[in-house]
């Protein structure tokens, strides 16, 4: 059962992210990517991770993939690309070269955690405690953990993120007469 | 094993049977109650507008949606030339599929009475009348509802139009934004109950004292029934299918049985979302004392659960009719005023207030403490409220001077 599970969900992580490189319509990759985020949810689920998985969905496919596709759809961008165009010329051989890498690292990490038995990683005390308990505590464990060990990080975290809002609306605000901050961004970006 | 309820232990067959009947029983109500509520929409807003309503086909028109629905399923199925077809075929179902599995976490029925967690034996099986109970249920809805945009967004968009795409621009960006104080008014609900299982929310509120809708101090209640409101793209909040403005919204294009779907999960979401907000802060299946009597229907056995849920959500079907027929439509930037510049904060400075108070019982504060702490929350409050009411006078102003739309 588990082992079909993973078949099916690792089918559709593969699916979909293939669909996202190679579809060449912005709105059909836009989609190849929910399908990938639902399958990493299913995975998340078959794992106990029942609240990952619920976050996973309403996050990543609830806000930001619903974001893209606004975006894509305001901005009239939704006709299929020429993949022959090159926008910049050195682009795909660096691509090539890091992909080739991640996947000799990712081939490397596999080869060496067939000797390791015992992970390694040290654990907090919450996080031990929910691996002992049922099911249902791992929300609260999850909580405990990132609302008094974590919580500086945490904390910082949602500093950056208003940090990054606040910045995005300085950036986007249209130039108003007078005002030389705008023009001088508007020189930077040209 | 997945989708099967934990309590069923040994898997026999009875177990297998009953879980079945469970999705059986849920699909079957979904779509009845689906047919019986469009009747119900039609035949109550007719009465408040002095009309008859459909009353040629069945007893008092009581099949006009079977007869609406057949004739939909012979209509000709159309999908324009310039549609995205894929997208434009795959939307209906993205839109009525969150619908129907919203069903599956709500607690239908069962027997709540002095603390019991709600479960009742049936074919010599002890079972919830809930089909599925996962940890997070609550989260759950949230992620339905996010789902349910893409069915509707994407429906505009492939319908290769000017209007549908425009009514499905404004459609997700509502749902988009009334979803952070819908949010926001739940996790009011779940400091409360102190779970996310749906499950345990009803079971938390055992007296009418205890109701969420009492213990969260009705505003969350307020905010979650308008954020629910424009979720639902219900009148007020209907400018998705404004027909003065948009021809008929996001679903112009759809014709025949993709109509028919979008048109199903319309009503069938307003149904869930009653029963969402039953659960959530009318304790569900939980019965009401009436004349020193605990459960006046405790005659009808396990069921007597069940015939409380209906009679609550029935209250929240009227209701959302009497909304239809009384209040007029929202403008675009009224909407988002709303619920950014008010729903937003307002919910978010309840939850805090009411984390406070959490806090101070968690840690045993007394009195005279609480009192002060209590006093602190609302000055903080009120500092934040006026920044927030200076920020919108002064970005007000600035769009005047710009010459801004609004």
């Amino acid at each position: 059962m588990e082992l079909f599970v993973f078949v099916v969900a690792g089918a559709m992580v593969l699916g979909g992210a293939l669909g996202v490189v190679l579809r060449s319509h912005p709105v059909h990759a836009a989609l190849s990517l929910v399908l990938t985020l639902f399958g990493i949810a299913v995975l998340f689920v078959a794992q106990e991770a029942h609240f990952l998985a619920a976050v996973q969905v309403i996050v990543y496919a609830g806000a930001i993939v619903v974001l893209f596709l606004f975006v894509i759809m305001l901005l009239g961008v939704d006709n299929a690309e020429d993949l022959r165009v090159e926008p910049f010329k050195i682009q795909r051989p660096v691509a090539a070269v890091v992909g080739a890498g991640v996947l000799a690292l990712v081939g490397l990490a596999i080869l060496a955690s067939r000797d390791a038995t015992v992970p390694t990683v040290v654990q907090s005390e919450a996080v031990q405690e929910a691996a002992l308990s049922p099911h249902d505590s791992n929300i609260k464990a999850l909580a405990r953990d990132v609302f008094s060990d974590h919580v500086l990080a945490f904390e910082l975290t949602s500093v950056l993120l208003v940090i990054a809002v606040v910045a995005t609306v300085m950036l986007a605000r249209k130039p108003r007469k007078g005002e030389h901050v705008i023009e001088i961004v508007e020189g930077a970006g040209k | 094993m997945l989708g099967l309820d934990p309590l069923l232990d040994d898997l026999d067959f009875t177990a297998i049977v009953v879980v079945l009947i469970k999705v059986l029983v849920v699909f079957v109500v979904g779509l009845v109650g689906t047919m019986l509520m469009v009747w119900f929409e039609r035949k109550v807003i007719a009465y408040m507008q002095n009309r008859m309503g459909p009353n040629k086909a069945g007893p008092n028109g009581l099949l006009q949606t079977l007869a609406d629905g057949i004739k939909l399923f012979f209509k000709e199925d159309l999908i324009p030339e310039k549609s995205s077809r894929f997208v434009f075929k795959l939307a209906p179902y993205l839109a009525f599929v969150p619908a129907f599995l919203v069903w599956s976490v709500i607690p239908l029925g069962g027997d709540f009475s002095n603390g019991k967690d709600g479960t009742v034996t049936i074919l010599g099986k002890t079972t919830k009348l809930q089909l599925f109970d996962p940890p997070v249920g609550v989260l759950l809805l949230l992620a339905l509802s996010s789902v349910a945009v893409y069915g509707i967004m994407l429906a505009g968009w492939s319908s290769g139009s000017k209007y549908p795409l425009l009514g499905s621009v404004r459609a997700s960006a509502q749902m988009v934004s009334y979803e952070a104080a819908l949010g926001l008014s739940l996790a009011t609900v779940i400091l409360i109950a102190g779970t996310l299982s749906t499950n345990g929310i009803v079971t938390a509120q055992s007296s009418i004292t205890r109701w969420h809708v009492i213990a969260t101090g009705v505003l969350p209640f307020v905010i979650f029934l308008m954020a629910a409101t424009a979720e639902l793209n219900r009148p007020p909040f209907d400018l998705v299918e404004a027909e003065q403005e948009l021809v008929g919204g996001f679903n112009t294009e759809y014709s025949s049985i993709r109509f028919a779907l979008f048109f199903l999960a319309e009503f069938m979401n307003t149904i869930t979302m009653s029963g969402v907000i039953v659960t959530l802060f009318f304790g569900g299946p939980q019965p009401v004392k009436v004349l020193g009597n605990s459960n006046i229907l405790s005659i009808l056995g396990p069921f007597s659960g069940t015939v409380w849920m209906l009679l609550k959500v029935l209250v929240f079907l009227y209701i959302y009719v009497w909304f239809r027929a009384t209040l007029p439509r929202l403008r675009y930037d009224q909407l988002m005023n709303l619920g950014w510049k008010l729903l937003i904060p307002v919910s978010l400075g309840w939850f805090m207030l009411i984390a406070l108070f959490r806090v101070g019982s968690d840690s045993g504060w007394s009195r005279a403490e609480r009192i002060v702490a209590g006093a602190a929350g609302l000055v903080v409050m009120a500092a934040c409220a006026s920044l927030l009411r200076l920020a919108n006078k002064v970005s007000a102003r600035n769009r005047e001077r710009e010459g801004a739309m609004f």
